[in-house]
This record gives C-alpha cells, structure tokens and sequence, in this order.
C-alpha cells in the first residue's frame, strides 16, 4: 500500500497527508472513517480520490479543511498544508488557513451558496474574513473573478442571487469564491455529481484549465472513474476508509493492481456502441405508440397576467416494440420526468394520444384506467424516499395486488418468490426499508413494480443514486428480468454511458422535443443531431486516447455479491 | 406585485364576508338573545322587552337584521354599544391603546428574549442552559397564564410591595413613570408563553439554518464562527419567524383576555369579555370584525415582508 508514495521532498509537495486515521463516534457502523492513509499532493498537480459511497473521501477532505464534525475526530497521523501540521492546530489557526492556503467546492452548488446573500457579497466574504484589501478594492478583484470563471455580464452577475443562476453558474461563483485568496491548494468534492454532463464538461475544463494557469495544486473526489480519467494525474483508491491503491493515472487505470480497484473500472458504464441481441421472441408487434404528446406548466394566474408557461413535453412521437427497452435520454429541464409521468398518467396531458395496447390512455378517465394500472408499473429514481419507511417490504409488495383483487395468500406467495429472484433472502419479507442498503432498496423497487406482472415497466433514473458497482448489478438484473419474462421497457436517465448498456433503441430529448432517435450505435457512433454530438462529445473519459480502456479487467461480481 | 396585492385584497374579502356571517349567526343563536337580562328585571314587562326590540330592530328576521348591520358597517357605521349607547368604534378606540401598550410591550420583550434564548440554545445544544431552556419553556407553555399572575401579584405585590397588583395608572397620578409601574408585572407574565413559543421556534429555525451547507461554505471560506452565527444562520433563520410575528400582530390590538382580566387592564380583552356578559352584540360584533380584518392584515404584511428580505420569493 505504501508502495506507490514516492519520496517527495517537502518543497513540491502542497498536502501531505501521513498515517491520517479519522475515529467515528460510538455505536456507528464502524469504529474508523479513515484508517492509516497516507498521500502525497505535489505542487501543480490534480490528485483523484476515487471510491464509492462510504469510503471515506469526504471524511478525509473534511479533515484536510479542519471543517469535521464534532463527533469525529482525527486520532492519529499528520497532514502537512505548505508545510504546516494542520492536526491539533488551534482553531483560530485553523481558520486563518482556510480560504487563504486551502479552500474547497462542493457537491451541490444550490446549497452551498447562502439564498439571501448576493454572489458578489458571498465572494467579498472570503477576502474580508482574512482581511485583504478595502471594501473598493475587494469589489473590482470579485468582478475580475466573475470573469475569469467565465461568467457572463460579471457586473450584473455581481449583483444576482444565487436562485437565479444555472447549476453550472453557480459552481463558477463557488469556483470564484475558493479562488479569491489564490490559495496553494483547492479541494474538490465531488463537484461535478449534481450537473448535468454538457455542464459537467464545461466545470472540469475550468477546474483544468485554471489549476494550469495558476500552478494550483487540486484534490478531486470523484466516485466516477470517467472523471478520474479526464482530469487526473495521481490517483487514491479508497474502500471503506482504507486506500487500497495509489499511484499515477495512467498506472491506476491502465493496469490496476488491486482487486477493488479492478472490479471499480469494470464496473464503469462504457458507451458499447454496438447494439443489444434482441430477444428472441416471435413477435414483433408495437405495445406502445405515443403520438404528438403536449404538456405545458402554468404556474401563476391568468388572471394578472403573471402565467408563465413552460412546455415541459412538447408535441412527442415514438413507438416501443414488445419486449423491447427504449432508452430516454436527457439533461435536467429536457422533460424525460414529465414524459414518464404522463405515461402512467400520474399526470395528465394536454393533447396527443398514447397507444398502449391498441387504447387511448390519454382519453381514459382515471377510472377507466385503474384496471390497466398493474399493466404499466414504474421505478422510481430514489430509492431511499420511494419506500415507506413504517411499512414492512411484505405490506410494500402486497398492498397493491391485494387492492387490485388478488388474495393476499397468493401475494405473500409471490413477493416471496419475487424477493428471491431479485436476489434478496426470503427473510427480507419482514423486514423494514431502513435495514437494506441503496441497491438492496432498489431490488425491492423492482420486486414491487414486478408484483403486477407488468407489460411495460417505466424505470426513472432507477441507477442514477446508485453506485457504480452496485448499478452494474441492477442494470444485469433489469436485462434478465427483460429476458425472462418479455417485459417491454422505457428506461429514463441522464446518463448516455448507462443507457447504452440496456437499450435497443435510444431516444435522446432537449427541451421537451425528441431531437434524435435511433439503436444505441446510431447514437454513440454517428449521432446525426448536433445536440446528440454535444452530448456523447461531453461524457468524461470517453474521448479517443482516454486512459481508460473500454474492456472490463474481470467479470461483474455475481450478483448479490457485494450487497 | 400589484397582481398578488388584488389577488390578496379579493381574497380577503370573501373571507372577511364569511367570517362576519357565521359570527352574526353564531352570536344570534346564543339562547336568549341580547335583551334577555331585561326578561329578569322585575321593573321591565314584557310588553317594554317587545317595545324595546322593535326599537333596536331586533324584531326582524336574522338575514335583514345582517344586511342592515353589514350595509351600516360599509358605510363606517359600526353600530352603537347596547350599554351606554357610545358608537362602537369609539369603544373600540378608547380600549386599543391600553392593550397596544401592554402587548406591544410584551412582544417586543417576548422576541428579542425569545429569538435570543433560541439561537443560544441552538448554537450550545445539549448544553445545560439548552436543557433549562427546554425544561423552562415546558413550563411556561403548560401553566395557565392567569396561575403566573395571581403567583406573580402574591409574590411582587403583596409580599414584596414592588409593584401594584392591576390598572392602568393611578388615578389622580398618571405620570409616565407610573404608567411603567403598572405595566411591568402584567407585561412580564404575559409575555412568558410568547418567550417560550418563540424560544422554541428560533431554535428549529437556528438549528436548520446551522445544518445547511452554505454554514460549511463560510467555515470553508475562514469565516469568523462569530460573522457566521449573525450573518448566516441568524440571517437564514428569522426568515420563517417572520410569518409567525404577523400571526402575532392581531393579538398585540385584540388583547389577551385572561392576563387583562386579571390584572383589571382596561384593554380590548376586557372589552370583549364584558360585552359578551353584556350581552352587547354591536361591541362584540365590531370586535370580531376588528380581529378578522387583523389576522388577514397580519398575514398580509408578513408576506410582503417576507418578499423584500427574502430575494427568491417573489409575490405574483
């Protein structure tokens, strides 16, 4: 594990982080956040640390910040910042550190900014909380700032609330903010999660292109080895608080040494551009054909003039072959959500037909079309929110087929047999949402949506809080679902690398219209509309000579494995 | 803006309508009426009772007797008082500034101690004055105000002689620093359950504004802990109480009936309390009307506040 540290001397070297093991409170899940890591940021470079949820990353940028909670604590090891020993520093030591030799960016950039401050007054804050220069001076460094994150109008921007700004708009004001002070260092923690991927190529090309600039030396979290392939020059594998490997990009991702880190890259969703065997089922007749489909948002009243109006689904046309998966496509505010909703007429649309089976779903009144409910069966994106916390997984799976008529011994029968094929034990029948991990969760999703039998299944970014270990094994078990049982699907997320692995056919939205449509080699491949090229152009680490190969190193874990 | 005000306005009114109806309705099905003490008098027949309805109009059917006091009540005639046959808004009036002194006294009191206990509570949670404040506020919201009152004129009254035990003034005196020797005690144990509500709101809000990221932002930028509390977390935290504040503000002129009662403060609570025992519909029509048309203002006026302060909502 050590192996990779090479011996730097303390002039390049900006973090050095020594035997750092970070203790959890009593009575958590385990005893350490972090045990014994120990590496090395040099100067001018951008270190990843890389591991799925629970690794402890974030404990340990928090830690580097001196910004831990209370409860935790750091209870052995060293971490030099420029040469200090930040660990037992007093507090107002601490603080005269932060924002002037580290600062940091987050995941979510919406709340990380205060609501009812100006982005002007936020970045001012930094220079006047250590001192620097007059309120005059502090104004014309924050507009300069704004322009060098390449924000539009910065004099406007100066004066604008963070409500207004775009997710991408508003990680440049954080990005502005960290680099007030030109601080050595700049933690990043997972600041590219929250965006959608056009935004998310444009934020690591910033971060890029101004750590090369200024000589900045960068510590980048990421959970997504696209990421890590994009921007990274050294790498930190972490698994459940220990770091598992390190070492440069190429070395960590070209040839990986450590089993964890092998099954990780695998795991990474890749555009296949080649297409899905198609089932072999005789038929070949549509089970969905949705015509000119219109949903417009009012909000405000008519009556004072204030409506505003946003066509959220736009006049949209596609057919869904049975036992086909038709992926959607989209960035946030394209309308994919809508149109899923619309389908299972959790709303209703305006105008348009939708064919399922040969009826007008759209002209059914909702009586009408609660016999067809269990046909059309939905998972959700969230797996943690979608479940009822005081209901058992039994009372879940049941309640609906005994409300449609089924006798509740035949349920129980199977949402057993259901929760085995999902691959959890018979004993989950039981047992409460809380006891099961986010995978786990999204089996009993799917287990619930199965109950019915359905014949179409709308999934809604079902893998996208997942992950990427534990998405691979979802995705393996929604195909074999889809083989075994001739279920057709349509499968909503924003992720092109995802829905590449379980498409037929793919149909790629923006603002409310579907701009292209085609099987997944058409898309990836040669995509015919410029917003499709843009698109597949901007996912991380799938540009020609990214270091990171398109073969997975082993097989997928075997399912369940790592629940 | 001008929009949601109309939007407001019509909104108001329909609700200022039915309020009016159902008390009109509510206070005339009250059994026996508003002429029922003369039935006992010995010196009144029932032929005087009869004259007397006619006279006041109470003879006619419910639903014209409503539209003629409705239709006076637009003209801003609020009616007369059955009691001493003053105008009702005259009433009103000589009552509402004797409780805007003691609620408005006690408010103020109430937020700045409350608001201050909370943030306190919230920054030092778990702490022993967390703990006492908790145990404290319990307390105050579960004993009778009109408890802390009599214990309140036991002890400083006639125990300790500080302080007098009710009115307004000395008669005869009625200097400015006599006024604020009548106010103190009844304006402190008014303002006991407010202390507690509010304490009790401002921690959540506090505790809330503290768990937000943007908290972690400034910390990460070497804000001073001091500069975040006032600027952050305070800032963030009394956006919310401000929509409580207006829920307040009907009841600094409505007055409080039990801690007026006790203390003799010749405010609206008072008012109230003795117009019904009168049986004086006009005066206790004008008050509820009075009341409605706060609660509705109240709200009103904590919606724009909060639209100026707070720049992501925007009335329309």
């Amino acid at each position: 594990m050590a192996s990779g540290i090479q011996v730097a001397s303390p002039a390049d070297v900006a973090l050095s982080v020594r035997e750092l093991t970070v203790s959890l409170p009593e009575g958590m899940e385990r005893a350490h956040a972090v045990v014994n890591i120990s590496f090395d940021l040099k100067r001018g470079q951008i270190l990843c640390i890389i591991g799925e949820s629970g690794s402890g990353k974030s404990v340990t940028a928090n830690a580097i910040m001196g910004l831990l909670p209370k409860a935790i604590r750091v209870s052995a090891g060293a971490i030099h910042l420029d040469g200090t020993n930040i660990v037992s520093l007093s507090p107002d030591k601490l603080r005269s550190l932060r924002g002037r030799v580290v600062s940091m960016i987050f995941q979510d950039p919406l709340s990380a900014l205060n609501p009812v401050m100006t982005v002007g007054a936020q970045i001012e804050e930094v220079m006047a909380a250590h001192d620097v220069g007059t309120p005059a001076s502090r104004r014309s460094r924050a507009i300069d700032l704004l322009i060098e994150v390449g924000l539009p109008d910065p004099q406007l921007m100066y004066h604008q609330y963070p409500f207004r700004l775009s997710g991408g708009q508003r990680q440049r004001v954080m990005i502005a903010m960290a680099l007030a002070l030109e601080p050595a260092i700049l933690i990043a923690d997972e600041p590219t999660t929250a965006l959608d991927v056009t935004t998310q190529a444009q934020i690591l090309k910033l971060i890029r292109d101004i750590q090369r600039r200024k000589g900045m030396s960068v510590m980048f979290i990421t959970h997504d080895f696209g990421v890590v392939a994009e921007i990274a020059d050294y790498v930190v594998v972490m698994e459940k608080g220990h770091c598992v490997e390190q070492g440069s990009a190429e070395q960590v991702l070209k040839s990986p040494g450590h089993l964890y880190t092998r099954r990780l890259i695998a795991a990474v969703p890749h555009l296949t551009g080649t297409n899905r065997a198609p089932l072999d089922a005789a038929e070949r007749r549509p089970i969905l054909k949705v015509e000119c489909l219109v949903k417009t948002y009012r909000s405000g009243s008519a009556l004072f003039r204030t409506q505003r109006i946003v066509p959220a689904v736009n006049g949209i046309t596609f057919d869904l072959t049975l036992g086909r998966t038709l992926g959607v496509v989209g960035e946030s505010g394209s309308g994919k959500s809508s149109l899923g909703r619309l389908l299972i007429k959790l709303m209703e649309s305006d105008s348009g037909s939708i064919l399922f089976e040969g009826r007008d779903l759209a002209q059914l009144s909702e009586a009408k079309f609660r016999p067809l409910r269990p046909k059309i069966q939905m998972i959700f994106q969230d797996p943690f929110a979608s479940l009822n916390p005081r209901s058992t997984v039994g009372q879940i799976l049941t309640v609906g087929p005994v409300a449609h008529g089924m006798r509740y011994s035949e349920a129980c029968e199977r949402a057993r047999e259901l929760l085995f094929h999902v691959g959890l034990d018979s004993g989950a029948f039981d047992r409460y949402p809380h006891e099961f991990s986010g995978g786990q969760r999204q089996r009993i999703g799917i287990a619930r949506a199965l109950m019915f039998k359905p014949k179409l299944l709308i999934a809604d970014e079902a893998v996208s809080a997942l992950d990427v270990s534990i998405q691979a094994q979802i995705l393996k078990l929604l195909d074999q679902i889809q083989r075994e049982t001739g279920v057709s699907m349509i499968f909503i997320t924003h992720d092109l690398r995802v829905a590449s692995q379980i498409c037929d056919e793919i149909a790629v939205m923006h603002r409310g219209q579907i701009v292209e449509r085609g099987p997944p080699s058409q898309i990836f491949l040669a995509p015919k509309s410029s917003y499709t090229r843009e698109l597949v152009a901007a996912i991380p680490g799938e540009q020609p000579g990214s270091m990171l190969e398109h073969e997975g190193y082993v097989e997928y874990p075997k399912q369940g494995e790592t629940l | 803006m001008s929009g949601f005000l109309l939007n407001r306005l019509s909104q108001s009114i329909v609700l200022l309508v039915i309020v009016s109806i159902i008390g009109f309705t509510v206070l005339n099905l009250m059994p026996g009426g508003p002429l029922a003490q003369f039935g006992l008098d010995p010196g009144m027949t029932q032929k005087d009772v009869e004259r007397l309805a006619a006279q006041l109009g109470l003879n006619r059917p419910l639903w014209i007797q409503y539209l003629d006091w409705a239709w006076r009540l637009l003209q801003g005639d609020w009616g007369h008082s059955f009691r001493d046959g003053s105008s009702v808004l005259a009433v009103i009036g000589r009552h509402l500034l004797a409780t805007l002194l003691l609620m408005g006294t006690s408010t103020a009191f109430a937020i700045a101690v409350g608001a201050w206990i909370g943030i306190r509570g919230a920054t030092h949670r778990y702490s022993l004055f967390d703990y006492c404040a908790t145990a404290g506020a319990m307390v105050a919201l579960s004993v009778p105000t009109f408890w802390f009152g009599l214990i309140g004129i036991y002890i400083f009254t006639l125990k300790l002689g500080w302080v007098p035990a009710g009115n307004m003034y000395t008669i005869g005196d009625g200097s400015v620093l006599d006024y604020l020797h009548h106010l103190i005690l009844p304006s402190l144990v008014l303002s006991l359950v407010h202390v507690a509500i509010w304490s009790r709101y401002m921690r959540t809000a506090t505790l809330d504004a503290l768990s937000q990221d943007f908290v972690k932002t400034a910390r990460a930028k070497g804000v001073s802990e001091r500069r975040i509390l006032l600027k952050h977390v305070v800032g963030n935290a009394l956006l919310p109480m401000i929509t409580l504040a207006g829920m307040q503000l009907p009841s600094i002129l409505t007055g409080a009936l039990v801690t007026e009662t006790v203390f003799t403060w010749p405010g609206m609570g008072r008012l109230f309390l003795d117009s019904l025992g009168y049986s004086d519909y006009p005066v206790v029509m004008g008050l509820l009307i009075f009341s409605a048309v706060l609660v509705v203002l109240g709200n009103l006026i904590a919606d724009i506040i909060i639209a100026t302060v707070d720049p992501r909502i925007r009335l329309g």
